[in-house]
């Protein structure tokens, strides 16, 4: 049996809580073996169990005053420490960033919920992660601090791959920030899972649309697809067709057509490649259509 | 039938308050003075002969006190058998290589060595340390290649056993076992039928899905007796199996059972026990050993698959003329699988004058499947339920007029030979004619019905128990039974009606195999069922005693004495009486003696159980996804006992039952399971099921005080075909394969996919 497989020791590791963003950078960045930021620890914990990693430090940023700001104002700012159940029950969120609230409240359990963080979902970069897609359609930017000093990045522009992100050595993911939703907008995020609750994407789709002020037509669209692709992706040819359009149900179902093809999925445990593209078109055609009744102000 | 006032009311479990607080000892609770952890070396091969294993380096990690391979394990003869229930014998030289592999490893995950350290973890590295040389082996997985002469033998001095000749086949082959059980004249029944129908049917192997992970520790006491805490189904059972396995005498093991967190039979064998004891004896320390979930899942030893042929002809008015089936099980790396039990669950719903029923036990480079949960008869009935749902459909006949018409009764002899005794089928059809779950319309779109009969056969063997009155007249109970279903609780409310007691005044305990009666294990749907009658025995024997005291201090005769509220009369003065209380406090004075009641059984007859699951399903027809809108169980208990335990029991048997039909399944390859964890080995999540409603029939069982059933199997049985049935009143698209995950009715309902043929494309989860 794979050494990898078993769970039940951690390699021994130090662990470090700072109180403060420069304490932080400085001992990620002077780690002279591996080391990994901890926030809810519900990724990090289960693979160091895993022995998918054995950082030799464990940095706690849930100390660190930024990483646990939640606010709105001029955007909605999340600190990469704050959990999901604080995301979906912050009354800003529920009511301009619907679809966000939502992802954040199917993660796991309640119990997973109390402790992952939008932020550990950035950073664990998993293709599957639910609350990527909805903050990507949103429009997110990410506020990263390293040794070097801050930078913002897209969100869609963080990940490599799986599990890897454009994070440098000692750089911490510092906050997700929304812009103000603009007017006659909105967004949905709906997964795939063969169960009802405690499953993992089989496949995930975000959707975002702001019509024009008559409500007509779509000037702009955002589709992300969660679980088929090594990254989190945009549909961006999709996209294109549907701005200038007007959302009838012909329009979303050639968006859905279009989306399935930015989508590369493998198969696995959970599905195959081919039910994974079909998923794709009907999950877009969903999110579209619950975007929609959002943006006319007919849906919650 | 004699008034009861504690049988048949939902009495809270009487194990109930330690469980809910926490201080029920599981066996993983355990922690011995100076103990050691030990921890398992598995293959990381399907099938592959053992070259060389070099435990020197995990010798040399400080903290090991020892590292045993299969050399260690005392020597067993091949074919050398222990009892395990009634007429029911193990190999347990396949066991011993179950335990730890002696020359070649048959399935991924089995067991090679084991180490003893002073803790977890250093067992853990340790267990990483040892180093196997194996010589990997071509790898067949699948039933039907299994079955064909050219494919890899997973045992290569294995030959056919013809079960009706007892002779052996030349060559040697993957299957075990082969029985034909005949009846009538199939070919004649099949000319006078207005409609055959032919399908093939399969299931996957599927585990137990017990919370708690197998755990035991051993302790070698200072006399040399070997002490052992288990968390097994039976503790007796085990000790047996130990016998022959350690070559030690039983007076040399005490057996102690442990709180158990479920078994559904897949903790019925010593598979973890023996490691423990030669550990033990080996360091002259206490070991324990508690496997991890991936371990449960990889190799524990989870329910059988199969794939099975049913062909069955009517005629139009609805009677059933001929059926013949074949049931290929998959025992997976050692004989041994529910083959007969599923030929006799499938069929035994209904009167056939002509059959033919064939079964093939094979072997494959899998875990050795254990009992699950009325072991073979998920797999079957799906596939003779959902056959039988398409020949009524194709005569028009509707799905519960045609059961009705074919219905088994009282005297109708059961597949493998045996005569029905009293059985209540007819009439809990007769309740589904007018229950809401059956008359009112489903209305709207991908909304479909699905009726399925299920059957089993319950279980018989030993039981006894021990009944005291102590001085405060109360009683005490003792058992040597496993309690996984409540058992304590109504075998309380027994004694607490035959002696007019609270059952507030009775204990009940379980004991170990030094101090309690012997028991068979726990399993088969039996312990309610035989302790009815040993707890009646032992009660009356109790109330012999006592009324033989009082007809002393009465000065009348025996016959003269009768007993009511906790007060032995004279019959024909009542004012002449004596109460329990001064009994029992005489009993412990000196020269009175204690009243100690036994009572014990073996051999009842069995108490047929049979019920009948209606299910509605709504199909979401973009995803393929199954929402169950409602679930309704008819079953015939006979009698309910504890009727909160009863529809706990059946709700708990559906929902497994719904698990193997909807998502769950181990999914290989090369014989590595790919799925071994709960996330992703999809057992229904309580918003996956509605409320499971129950309609008790009660027809009294031939033989036992109380007339009821064993009631924890059969509701396992029919969800496969009902909800298969109903798929298809919803999709029009019939499946013939578990599970009906979303992916597979997706492509199933699209004309591709696997349904009904193995092996194409667009696999559900591949």
């Amino acid at each position: 049996m794979s050494k990898e497989k078993e769970g039940l020791s951690v390699d021994a590791f130090e662990y470090a809580a700072p109180q403060n963003l420069q304490d932080a950078v400085a001992l990620l960045a002077e780690a002279s073996d591996e080391a990994r930021p901890l926030a809810g620890g519900t990724d990090l914990i289960t693979q160091m169990k895993e022995n998918r990693h054995s950082p030799a430090l464990v940095v706690d940023v849930k100390k660190i005053p930024e990483l646990n700001v939640l606010s709105y104002e001029a955007g909605l700012h999340i600190g990469a420490a704050v959990s999901c159940t604080q995301i979906a029950e912050f009354e800003p969120v529920r009511v301009h960033y619907p679809a966000l609230a939502e992802a954040c409240a199917l993660i796991g359990s309640y119990q997973i919920q109390n402790r992952a963080t939008l932020g550990g979902n950035f950073c664990n970069a998993a293709p599957s992660a639910d609350a990527v897609p909805p903050a990507v359609s949103y429009g997110a930017t990410l506020v990263i601090a390293g040794p070097g000093g801050r930078r913002e990045i897209p969100s869609e522009d963080f990940f490599v791959g799986p599990g890897q992100t454009v994070l440098e050595k000692g750089e911490v993911l510092v906050e997700i920030v929304l812009p103000p939703p603009p007017p006659h907008s909105g967004a949905a995020y709906l997964r795939f899972i063969p169960r009802e609750e405690m499953d993992i994407a089989v496949a995930g789709v975000g959707s975002f649309v702001q019509l024009s002020p008559d409500t007509r037509t779509c000037e702009q669209a955002r589709i992300v697809l969660a679980a088929v692709a090594p990254t989190p992706v945009r549909a961006k040819e999709a996209e294109a067709f549907l701005a200038g359009q007007s959302l009838d149900d012909t329009t979303i179902a050639q968006a859905g057509e279009l989306a399935s093809q930015a989508a590369s999925p493998i198969s696995d445990v959970r599905g195959s490649a081919a039910y994974r593209i079909e998923l794709v078109k009907v999950l877009t055609r969903r999110t579209l259509g619950k975007a929609l009744e959002r943006a006319k102000g007919e849906a919650s | 039938m004699a008034e009861y006032s504690v049988i048949g009311t939902s009495l809270a479990k009487v194990d109930a308050p330690e469980r809910v607080t926490g201080k029920a000892t599981y066996g993983a609770d355990l922690d011995l003075p100076g103990m050691l952890w030990a921890k398992l070396v598995r293959s990381p091969h399907a099938h592959a002969r053992i070259k060389h294993i070099d435990t020197s380096r995990a010798k040399a990690l400080p903290g090991v006190k020892a590292v045993i391979t299969a050399h260690d394990l005392p020597s067993l003869p091949k074919g050398a058998t222990a009892p395990l229930v009634g007429e029911v014998s193990i190999d347990m030289s396949a066991i011993r290589e179950i335990v730890m592999a002696s020359d070649k490893v048959r399935y991924h995950g089995q067991v090679v060595a084991a180490v003893a350290a002073t803790d977890p973890f250093i067992a853990e590295e340790a267990a990483g340390l040892v180093d196997v040389d194996y010589e990997p082996l071509p790898v067949v997985e699948d039933v039907l290649q299994a079955m064909q002469p050219d494919a890899p033998l997973v045992h290569e001095d294995l030959h056919t056993l013809e079960e009706a000749t007892q002779e052996r086949s030349d060559q040697p082959s993957n299957v075990s076992t082969h029985m034909v059980y005949t009846r009538g004249d199939v070919e004649a029944g099949f000319t006078v039928a207005d409609a055959v129908v032919e399908k093939t049917y399969t299931t996957q192997m599927v585990h137990q899905g017990y919370l708690e992970p197998q755990a035991c520790a051993a302790r070698v006491e200072p006399n040399g007796r070997v002490t052992l805490w288990t968390s097994a189904q039976g503790h007796f059972t085990v000790r047996t199996q130990l016998v022959t396995l350690l070559g030690l005498p039983a007076s040399q093991l005490k057996v102690v059972p442990m709180e158990i967190g479920g078994g559904f039979g897949g903790k019925a064998l010593a598979l973890f026990e023996p490691t423990a004891i030669v550990l033990a004896q080996k360091t002259s320390r206490p070991v324990k050993l508690v496997v991890s979930r991936e371990e449960v899942l990889r190799a524990t030893g989870p329910g059988a698959p199969a794939v099975i042929t049913v062909k069955a002809g009517a005629t139009k008015d609805g009677k059933i003329t001929a059926l013949t089936t074949t049931m290929r099980y998959d025992a997976g790396a050692f004989p041994g699988s529910p083959v007969a039990r599923g030929l006799l669950v499938g069929l035994a719903p209904y009167k056939l004058d002509n059959m033919v029923a064939e079964g093939f036990d094979v072997l494959t480079n899998k875990p050795r499947v254990q009992a699950y949960r009325a072991p073979g008869g998920t797999p079957a009935a799906f596939a003779v339920e959902a056959l039988m749902d398409a020949l009524a459909d194709e005569i028009g006949v509707d799905p519960l007029t045609f059961r009705q018409k074919n219905a088994a009764e009282e005297g109708d002899t059961l597949p493998l030979g045996m005569p029905l005794n009293r059985i209540g089928l007819t009439e809990m059809l007769k309740q589904i004619e007018t229950h809401p779950c059956w008359t009112t319309p489903l209305e709207g779109p991908h909304r479909g019905r699905g009726l399925a009969l299920g059957y089993w056969i319950g279980g018989s063997f030993t039981s006894s128990a021990e009944v005291k009155i102590n001085p405060d007249a109360t009683a005490s109970i003792f058992v040597g039974t496993v309690d996984l279903t409540g058992t304590r609780t109504t075998i309380s409310q027994m004694v607490a009606d035959e002696l007019q007691l609270d059952p507030q005044d009775i204990t009940i305990t379980v004991g170990d195999t030094d101090s309690a009666p012997f028991a068979d294990l726990s399993g088969g749907s039996r312990i309610t069922y035989t302790m009815s009658a040993a707890a009646h025995q032992a009660s009356q024997d109790v109330l012999t005693q006592l009324k033989e005291r009082a007809a002393e201090k009465l000065k009348v005769s025996v016959d003269e004495v009768e007993y009511q509220a906790k007060r032995f009369r004279a019959k024909n003065d009542t004012r002449n009486e004596v109460s329990l209380s001064e009994l029992a406090r005489e009993s412990v004075a000196w020269g009175s003696g204690p009243i100690i009641g036994k009572g014990s059984t073996t051999r009842m007859q069995p108490a047929h159980a049979y019920a009948a699951h209606v299910a509605d399903v709504e199909i979401d027809p973009e995803t393929g996804k199954v929402t169950i809108l409602r679930y309704t169980c008819f079953q015939d208990v006979g009698k309910a006992i504890n009727p909160t335990q009863v529809e706990g029991q059946i709700q708990g048997g559906a929902v497994q039952g719904i698990g193997w039909a909807l998502n769950e399944e181990y999914i290989f390859d090369n014989g590595e399971l790919k799925n071994a964890s709960l996330l992703d080995y999809r057992c229904p999540v309580a918003l996956d099921l509605p409320m499971i409603e129950t309609v008790l029939t009660e027809v009294p069982a031939s033989e036992g005080p109380y007339g009821l059933r064993g009631v924890g199997e059969v509701p396992i049985v029919p969800p496969g075909a009902a909800l298969a049935n109903a798929i298809y009143r919803a999709t029009g698209t019939r499946l013939y394969e578990l599970p009906m995950n979303p992916e597979r009715i997706f492509w199933a309902t699209r004309g591709n996919g696997t349904n009904g043929s193995p092996g194409t494309n667009g696999s559900g989860g591949a």
